[in-house]
């Protein structure tokens, strides 16, 4: 087997809806673990998802899971398992027919089907609420009960869009545990949500997307680093800005330097904003410089880096 | 193409699944007629179904029957197959049915859990199509069935004669073929349209408006119809009368069996253009 075929892989994927963009130009390959795709409302994690199990057909490039393209449904659907955003059931099912129904279409017998059925809806502690409908299921149970769909075959892929929607502390916990526990067998797990923080816990890999782009991807402490590296620009009203800016200067932690027009503020910008907050207060401390006020004064983008990956490693 | 290559692909056939595939269609059909056969929804069909039958037996129970209106009444059930059933009863029936089982599912969004199974969507397609046409089978079998009977049985011994000593049983074959074959052929042109369009009603209204128009279509664009194969397989043409004589357009006789071999080509062709469209379908149902 070649390297290709234990990852998901997206060569050179887009998709427009019509004219809306929905990803563009995504290369991807995602090896075993837990892989979680972090964006904003509307930045293309459903349809990134989407792609990868054929819901919706690519406009152009390549998809393929473990060398598999999705169109292969016999054999796509017996490694992957996909809980969608979509918050609908076939009518007058009960969460055990729900699953039976999904688990014999795999051409396995009756018995089989139980067996599994009853594993999966003990994995999310729903056990007793199999007999009910699912139309008289709380939100968090329905999200419960499409996860024990998905991973009621046993998938070696497992797509879980916003899985944690919905859900109690409590259940928001256990999930996780079982995200953890299915990602050490060996598994591959593609988890959106809209802030890290919530699984950054648990994810090995993060692909950050915003507007249909890709803009960071790789291991979690990386990927913090590298937003965090990213040159960030500064506001900070005071006094005396010309001497400000050439102190940052002279102690290099200042790659640029822009006054404001009314001439009581200056635009800095810089690549290791903590130890530019560090001097910041010292110069503050120093007393040379009175400074009224410091914000940051960032274009969007990046003001949705520093969201997407949350508050940890920023300094206040 | 050698014999080899002939050998090869005949290999490449008999290895697929078919054992399966035919295990995951009967459970496709099952869950299908589960949803399907019991709705509260689907109450209107069986009205469309049995409102002759409901007819006749009515006639049955209140009229006289002499022996001399047996022939009359012969004419009658000819008449109802030909202008009810065909036209109206089994049209609309199947399109109730068919345009539910793709666009239906699309609507209350739960297609996705098909497509996110290990099914090849030209199976979830046939299995759909079987499905749709084992209920609208049931149901309009039986209606013409429950007719028939009505109408003769009033008629005592003459009746039972004129059944099973007379031409009665073979005109009952020719019926049920005849539903049958027109719930395969609306059935496959009401599954495809409910997948091309989000309303099927106005396409719906188009073909029945070409078929009404069809008869007197140059022979070439007959073939692109159900009912004007149907046409050819009534055991009893009716003659037409005031309104009905704009339907009935004489059209030269054709074989049976090659009327039948022309419907089940033509359904071929719908299934196997649907099972194209299928394979393209993208689930979308913010748009839809
Ligand atoms: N069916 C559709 N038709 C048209 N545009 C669509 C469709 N689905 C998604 N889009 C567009 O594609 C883009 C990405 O949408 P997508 O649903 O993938 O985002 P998302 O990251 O999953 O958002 P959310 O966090 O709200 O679930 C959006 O601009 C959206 O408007
Ligand atoms: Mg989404």
């Amino acid at each position: 087997m070649t390297a290709m075929n234990d990852r998901i892989v997206f060569e050179d994927v887009s998709k427009f809806y019509g004219e809306v963009l929905g990803v563009n130009r995504v290369s991807l390959s995602i090896p075993s673990g837990v892989t979680t795709l972090v964006g904003p409302n509307g930045s293309g994690k459903t349809t990134l998802m989407n792609l990868m199990t054929g819901l919706v057909q690519p406009s152009s490039g390549q998809i393929s899971v473990f060398g598999l393209p999705p169109g292969d449904a016999d054999r796509f659907f017996r490694q992957v398992g996909y809980s969608t955003q979509f918050d609908s059931f076939p009518r007058r099912l009960t969460g055990w027919e729900f699953l039976l129904d999904s688990l014999l279409l795999h051409g396995m017998s009756e018995g089989e089907a139980f067996r599994l059925a009853g594993e999966a809806l003990e994995r999310v502690r729903l056990g007793d609420a199999g007999s009910r409908r699912i139309e008289t299921y709380s939100k968090g149970m329905r999200q419960k009960i499409r996860l024990a769909q998905a991973i009621a075959h046993h998938p070696r892929v497992l797509v879980l869009d916003e899985p944690l929607n919905g859900l109690d502390p409590m259940a928001r916990a256990e999930s996780l545990a079982l995200f953890q526990e299915l990602s050490r067998q060996g598994m591959h797990l593609v988890i959106s949500s809209h802030i890290l923080d919530e699984v950054d816990r648990i994810s090995d890999r993060v692909i950050l997307i915003t507007g249909g782009y890709i803009v960071a991807e790789g291991a979690i402490h990386q990927v913090r680093r590298e937003v965090r590296d990213k040159p960030m620009q500064v506001l900070i009203r005071c006094d005396k800005p010309e001497l400000l800016a050439s102190r940052m200067f002279s102690a290099n932690h200042c790659a640029e330097a822009r006054l404001h027009v009314d001439g009581k503020g200056v635009f800095l910008r810089t690549g290791d904003i903590d130890e530019f907050y560090r001097l910041l207060n010292e110069i503050a401390v120093e007393g040379l410089v009175k400074i009224d006020t410091v914000a940051p004064a960032d274009d969007d983008t990046h003001a949705i880096y520093q969201y997407l990956i949350g508050s940890e490693g920023i300094p206040s | 193409m050698n014999t080899e290559a002939v050998s090869a692909r005949v290999k490449s056939i008999l290895v697929q699944p078919w054992g399966f595939w035919w295990l995951q269609m009967r459970r496709l059909v099952r869950i299908e007629l589960r949803r399907n056969l019991f709705s509260r929804k689907a109450a209107w069909i069986y009205f469309l179904a049995f409102i002759p039958t409901a007819v006749i037996l009515i006639h049955v129970l209140h009229d006289t029957h002499p022996a001399s209106g047996l022939s009359l009444d012969t004419n009658v059930l000819a008449g109802i197959v030909q202008f009810y059933y065909i036209r109206l009863g089994v049209f609309f029936g199947c399109l109730g049915i068919f345009s539910r089982l793709v666009r239906g599912e699309m609507i209350e969004r739960s297609l996705h859990f098909y497509l996110l199974s290990p099914v090849r969507r030209e199976i979830l397609l046939l299995a759909k199509f079987a499905a749709g046409s084992i209920s609208a089978l049931l149901l309009f079998g039986s209606a013409v069935i429950a007719a028939f009977a009505f109408l003769y049985a009033a008629y005592g011994t003459a009746g039972l004669d004129y059944v099973f000593h007379g031409p009665g049983l073979g005109q009952l074959g020719a019926y049920l073929l005849i539903v049958t074959l027109g719930c395969l052929g609306y059935g496959a042109v009401f599954l495809l349209l409910s997948m091309m369009f989000r309303n099927p009603m106005p396409a719906a209204m188009l073909v029945m408006g070409w078929e009404a128009i069809n008869p007197v279509l140059p022979s070439l664009l007959q073939k692109i119809s159900v009912a004007s194969y149907l046409r050819h397989l009534m055991p009893i043409t009716v003659p037409g009368e005031g309104v009905f004589a704009l339907l009935t357009v004489e059209t030269e006789p054709v074989a049976g069996w090659v009327a039948c071999l022309g419907l089940l080509t033509l359904i071929v062709i719908v299934l196997a253009y649907s099972c194209f469209r299928i394979r393209r379908l993208e689930i979308r149902y913010t748009t839809e």
